[in-house]
């Protein structure tokens, strides 16, 4: 297993090259360097000279890609391209355009967005599998229907719906927490308790239907028939028998997910004030902060990468038929 | 059955006990600031920079107006805006001399003033906030100067080093900001600028700029760049509380700036503490960590959250203001006056990005002033019998206070000059740029697109501005008849006559037949700009003039106005000082945007407007100012390079709690005039925010509700299921 995770680290080296690539001509493709000093020395009296002078001390004063007036490799490492991509490599994500260190920021705002993140994923991830599995136990009867019924129309509504709708609801009209802010510590829970319902709630539609299929079609299952053959309840069928077999496809939406719980949610974090990294990762693509957009894209990257061999590794945890090789 | 009972008594009881306790559950702050002397606002946008070199916009411009003290200040209560002194011990003494360094009368002529000294003497006895970069040990050390990695590593704030002291304001700090505008490192957005004023400030930026490259090469990227060790020939220090600036030539608005945080007072210790290596690894920089001798200091800086003001400590003290204009005694703005300010301890503000929750926890009293979105717009405020806007019964009975104020700023439709159809100096395109600007009826998209919130525009000087005129005699008559006391616009078939002339009657081009197509330039996307732009469609087609949107990017658009690909735009201006120089140099020639990249959005260059703006720019207040500045308004109506558009209307809220407010567009350190009643505050809060349980009750009981047949259901199934026979 240890070969076959080194060989996975080795293949995530080229992938994350290619992901540096598309990044960087995506965003150079809309953005030049002279528009980004522009953005970020305001509309007012912005000079020729004051452009030239940003671009300098930000490292885009030289060719993007090939730099033609270089020699020898220097044509290649004398570029904006290698010198904000190779120090990725490293984790040293350099400085944002307003001067502060991006590294540290990501460190002080990954927790908000774990605040957030985390409680959403779990409690979501209970309330789904229970939900479905009780719309599987009742299948065929009013219950499914009416909790299909359910489930289609919460994922026809906008999760923006769910946040306007719930801050006004629970904050404005029944005033049982603040609308938006956040604080560290104990008292994060007021602040907390409405955006973690609302994101396991803008879930429940699609995630809940999801997995009722995959526990219907377990359900169908020999091993199922035989565990009631034998005059098992069905209350020991489904949760010994039929959750365990479904956990293979649930754990492939799942495990990857965990560890770009990092990187925030992009719109609960900026209505509910949260300082996490998800609001930063927005308020970098408005300001044009392609060094922010850059670290925060190429941290996903790396982090997706991570969930999808924790994922290969979770199959052999939940079936021991699984090897990796 | 009696189960389920004592449990639904037990949520009523609970709830009746809550509704009766006087603690708010939803306040978002802290217990331990409840009835304290705390101002609650908010910041929509984080704030790039808090370096009083490099700030320039509004949202940072919020903190360290509070913070910095320039040499001068504008008066709070009077209007016209006054410049009155700050840290200085009076308005500068400016002198002016000749190319051979004799003395020039004040009223010389700007042609034989070769250069213009400011002289500022500083109040002694002025103290910077408490800061570890002063602190010095017994034999006169700066203990934190020559700080290791591992030390800054180990620090949360720079204020955790255990020793901080005051350190008495100079006139040397002055100096040093202003050679601080140069730094090759800092990018400050007015360098260009005053580089073409300030004796020796371009030639300076060059030696900073050579001496950096050979010190990033020499000793790394994080070397000290030492200013004192180079002196600036136009800002010299006389003495310990004076110092001198010397301008090229004669710059009358220079005085404006001196109000700015750009002319504020830096240490150099401080300067020198922050330039430590490690120190920007931890985001630990002047240009987040400010260090003034204001009323207040930056206690806590999260620009992620929230960012708090407190009291300086060593603040020298300062008294409220005993003079304003006819009315502010009756409106209790006097009531402080001659105490000693600031009055408020602390001033939190919390980054609110959407507007919802900011106007929502606004209504609760968790914010104490708000302004009014379009959005909020019907709820706040409606339109009386005869126009005037009062607040709606709902604001009123929360005791809720309106303060408008006319904004010097201004917001037009251009056209470029540059173009074939639309610009250029003929009396063709002439008549079509003034049968536009009837057409475009500014004050219908007022009352549309903004709840009657702003002034049609009849010039470039807005209202609050010398130069502005009011009545009859102030109106664009290439636009507006008067009539009835009041400003009429033509009629569009004045508008199509004026079309006509210029040999597009119908709309089309009399020499080829063709409709006239026009394009607008824009990078606005979204609802509200569609409405907007289907509206300004209509207005074009009611001269039977077609419009076609070009719709693009911002960066895209940007690029258009640069190049002067752009026909027809929108455009804006906030003044950066309440002088017409500061409008009316949009229409100046030689401050084209393209080719110069000026302000000058329409590139409009007309030789006998920029002449009479060269003699204005630099004429006190005066008749024959206002004479002047009358020629190059009608010049520029006339020309029309601008649909003159409109001058926004602010609107303010302020809960019954607040004291003081008075809108000052030019002042950024209104803070320390502000003042508020906590008590009545947390009275208020109390009474609005009572959790309301009932609904908890109700949805335990629908769940419940929802359980029964369900269980019922399991019961049938779990029951009616088969059983295998033990024996088989």
């Amino acid at each position: 297993m240890i070969g076959y995770v080194l060989r996975r680290l080795l293949y995530a080296i080229p992938i994350l090259i290619g992901v540096n690539v598309l990044i960087f001509t995506l965003f150079f493709k809309v953005n030049t360097p002279d528009n980004m000093a522009r953005v970020h020395l305001g509309m007012k009296r912005v000079t020729p000279d004051a452009i030239a002078k940003w671009k300098a001390e930000h490292g885009y004063d030289k060719p993007l890609l090939f730099n033609a007036q270089a020699t020898g490799s220097g044509k290649l490492t004398q570029t904006i391209f290698f010198n904000k991509s190779i120090p990725m490599f490293a984790f040293q994500f350099g400085t944002a355009d307003d001067g502060r260190d991006i590294g540290q920021d990501i460190k002080t705002r990954m927790l908000p967005s774990l605040a957030l993140a985390l409680p959403v994923f779990l409690l979501g991830l209970l309330l789904y599998i229970t939900f479905a599995l009780t719309l599987a136990f009742f299948r065929a009867t009013y219950i499914d229907y009416a909790g299909v019924v359910l489930c289609v129309a919460m994922m026809s509504i906008s999760s923006l719906f769910y946040i306007i709708g719930g801050q006004f609801l629970i904050s404005k009209i029944l005033h049982w927490v603040p609308i938006s802010g956040y604080q560290g510590g104990i008292d994060a829970f007021k602040f907390l308790v409405v955006p973690v319902g609302i994101g396991m709630i803008s879930g429940l539609g699609s995630s809940s239907r999801w997995y009722r299929t995959i526990f219907l079609e377990e359900m169908n299952r020999d091993y199922v028939r035989t565990a009631r053959a034998k005059g098992l309840p069905e209350r020991v069928v489904m949760f010994r028998h039929v959750l365990k077999n479904a956990m293979i496809p649930i754990l492939t939406g799942v495990v990857v997910v965990i560890p770009t719980l990092f990187m925030g949610s992009l719109v609960s974090e900026s209505f509910f004030g949260i300082p996490g990294l998800g609001s930063y990762t927005i308020d970098a693509i408005r300001s044009q902060d392609f060094a922010i957009v850059h670290a925060m894209v190429f941290l996903g990257a790396v982090l997706y990468i991570v969930g999808l061999l924790l994922t290969d590794i979770s199959y052999t945890w939940v079936d021991p038929r699984v090897r990796l090789s | 059955m009696s189960r389920f009972s004592h449990a639904l008594a037990g949520v009523l009881v609970l709830s009746l006990l809550s509704a009766c306790g006087k603690i708010p559950w939803n306040d978002p702050y802290p217990e331990s600031e409840r009835g304290k002397n705390i101002l609650y606002s908010v910041f929509s946008e984080r704030p790039k920079h808090l370096d009083p070199a490099r700030s320039y916009a509004s949202n940072e411009i919020i903190f360290i107006g509070q913070i910095y003290e320039p040499p001068l200040q504008y008066q709070y209560l009077k209007r016209p805006y006054t410049l009155e002194p700050l840290a200085a011990r009076a308005l500068p003494e400016v002198a002016y001399f000749d190319r051979h360094g004799q003395a020039l009368p004040s009223d010389a002529t700007p042609e034989r003033i070769a250069y213009s000294d400011y002289l500022i003497h500083i109040k002694p006895g002025i103290y910077y906030q408490p800061h570890p970069a002063f602190a010095q040990d017994a034999q006169g050390r700066y203990r934190y100067h020559t700080l290791g990695r591992e030390q800054i590593a180990a620090l949360k704030a720079p204020t955790d080093l255990p020793h901080d002291t005051k350190r008495e304001l100079t006139a040397e700090d002055y100096v040093f900001q202003i050679k601080r505008l140069a730094h090759p490192r800092l990018n400050s957005p007015i360098f260009g600028l005053m580089s073409d004023y300030i004796l020796g400030l371009k030639e300076y930026g060059d030696l900073l700029t050579a001496e950096n490259k050979k010190l990033k090469s020499t000793r790394g990227e994080d070397a000290y760049l030492d200013l004192q060790r180079y002196p600036l020939p136009g800002a010299e220090v006389i003495d310990r509380y004076t110092y001198r600036i010397r301008i090229k030539g004669k710059y009358a608005q220079f005085k404006y700036w001196l109000a700015m945080p750009f002319f504020a007072p830096v240490p150099w210790e401080v300067e020198k503490f922050y330039a430590q290596p490690g120190m920007k690894a931890k985001n630990f920089t002047l240009d987040w960590f400010p260090v003034g001798t204001g009323p207040y200091l930056l206690a806590q800086n999260n620009p992620n959250k929230q960012m708090v003001l407190a009291k300086n400590p060593n603040f020298r003290g300062e008294r409220y203001p005993h003079e304003g204009e006819p009315g502010d005694r009756e409106n209790g703005l006097l009531a402080d006056a001659d105490k000693p300010i600031p009055f408020i301890d602390r001033a939190v503000y919390t980054l609110e990005k959407e507007d919802i929750p900011y106007w929502n926890k606004f209504l609760q009293g968790y914010y104490d002033a708000s302004g009014i979105s379009s959005d909020t717009f019907d709820q706040a405020v409606q339109t009386g019998g005869s126009g005037e806007a009062t607040l709606t019964p709902d604001m009123q009975a929360k005791g809720i206070q309106l303060k408008t104020t006319v904004a010097t700023s201004i917001s037009y439709i251009g056209f470029n000059m540059l173009d074939a159809v639309v610009g250029g100096g003929s009396e063709r395109a002439r008549k079509l740029r003034q049968a536009i600007s009837i057409a475009i009826d500014s004050e219908e998209m007022i009352s549309i697109f903004r709840n009657g919130r702003g002034i049609a525009a009849q010039g470039p000087i807005p209202p609050g501005i010398f130069g502005y005129v009011e009545g009859e005699a102030g109106i664009n008559r290439y636009t507006y008849n008067w009539s009835r006391g009041k400003a009429e616009r033509k009629s569009i078939a004045e508008a199509k006559r004026l079309l006509a002339e210029a040999g597009y009657a119908g709309g089309r081009d009399a020499r080829s037949g063709q409709p006239l197509l026009l394009n607008f330039d824009t990078s606005a996307v979204g609802p509200d700009a569609k409405a907007h732009l289907e509206w300004l469609v209509k207005q074009l087609k009611k001269i039977d003039l077609p419009l076609v949107i070009r719709s693009t990017d911002y960066n895209r658009f940007q690029d258009k106005m640069l190049k002067g690909d752009a026909q027809i735009f929108e455009w804006g201006w906030n003044a950066d000082y309440p002088d017409p120089e500061n409008f009316l140099f949009l229409l100046y020639g030689p401050n084209k945007k393209v080719g110069l990249n000026g302000e000058n959005a329409a590139n409009y260059d007309n030789p006998e407007f920029n002449r009479l703006f060269e003699q204005m720019k630099n004429m006190d207040n005066s008749p024959a100012r206002q004479a002047v500045i009358t020629q190059m308004v009608e010049i520029a109506r006339r020309d029309a390079p601008w649909v003159w558009g409109f001058y926004p209307k602010n609107y303010a809220l302020y809960h019954h709690w607040y004291f003081n407010a008075k809108p000052n567009l030019m002042a950024n350190n209104g803070l320390k005039y502000l003042r508020i009643d906590a008590r009545a505050r947390e009275r208020s809060r109390s009474q609005w925010n009572q959790p309301l349980l009932w609904p908890a009750g109700l949805l335990v009981l629908s769940l419940l509700l929802v359980l029964v047949p369900a269980l019922l259901i399991y019961r049938r199934k779990v029951h009616c299921a088969p059983r295998p026979k033990a024996a088989e």
